[in-house]
């Protein structure tokens, strides 16, 4: 099959944000959402990352994931800085909810207001929800 | 207007696959181009021709194909979604020692690239999914 974008030059920079919803466990959602994010970095967009929903916990310090035989991944929200990915934003009421704080995370964040990050939604070209 | 498609949840275990496909018929009924459908998580069994469903129900992998040959799309299954998940082609079945591969015809398996591609490319990313 040909390539459709073949004719089309580089060069082109977008504001992509992903936005994590799920909890790290439980379902492969935010394991996989990593995945793109990883991969995406070789394209030098203008990457961010939201946290809201049971996605907060993706980011939770001190993850021991023994009992479930699953991998243990979140060591690699760590490395995000290495790849670019700098704008970690976590929306505050999901984190009040849950009862956490800014000292519960693994990486720094910004904790944004849920209208605020609305707003930052709003200022994207391409949103990609897990 | 240019789309491209991200298919997160398998086929008739969710309802993202039907919706992602209506669309895509009613989008381009309205004369817009679906340049690329990248298929994601378990969204990479839309692509399976080894589904059997009920004669009394739809197809949804030979509709996508379908679809694919009459309007030109790229049909795009995430190779490292589809490795976890046993979705191969000719040459994934002979690179992992596999007897035999099961994708449908107008599908392809390629990086996580081609996702962020599109994002880049088209006018709009829609994601369907959870």
């Amino acid at each position: 099959m040909s390539e459709p974008w073949e004719d089309e030059g580089p060069g082109e920079v977008k504001k992509f944000m992903y936005v994590n919803r799920k909890a790290p466990y439980g379902t492969i959602y935010a394991l996989e959402s990593l995945e793109v994010v990883l991969i995406a970095a070789a394209f030098e967009q203008d990457v961010s990352m939201a946290f809201l929903d049971d996605g907060v916990y993706q980011l939770k310090k001190g993850q021991d994931t023994q009992q479930i035989g699953m991998k243990n991944f979140s060591p690699t929200y760590r490395a995000l800085e290495g790849y670019d990915v700098e704008k970690l934003y976590v929306e505050a009421e999901s984190m009040a909810e849950r009862g956490l704080t800014e000292e519960d995370f693994l990486v720094p964040v910004e904790v944004m207001s849920r209208d605020d990050l609305a707003r930052l939604m709003d200022e994207q070209d391409v949103i990609l929800s897990f | 207007m240019k789309y491209g498609i991200l298919v997160n949840e398998g086929p008739y275990q969710h309802q993202s696959a039907d919706t992602a496909y209506q669309f895509c018929k009613a989008a381009i009924a309205r004369g817009h181009e679906v340049s690329r459908v990248f298929f994601y998580h378990d969204g990479v069994n839309n692509g399976t021709r080894y589904a059997v469903p009920p004669q009394d129900d739809r197809n949804i992998t030979v509709r996508w194909s379908e679809l694919a040959q009459t309007n030109n799309i790229d049909l795009v299954i995430c190779i490292a979604a589809a490795q976890r998940r046993g979705i191969l082609d000719e040459g994934e079945a002979k690179r992992q020692g596999k007897d035999g591969d099961n994708i449908a015809p107008g599908f392809r398996i390629s990086g996580l690239g081609q996702l962020i591609e599109a994002g880049i490319q088209c006018d709009r990313l829609l994601v369907f999914g959870d």
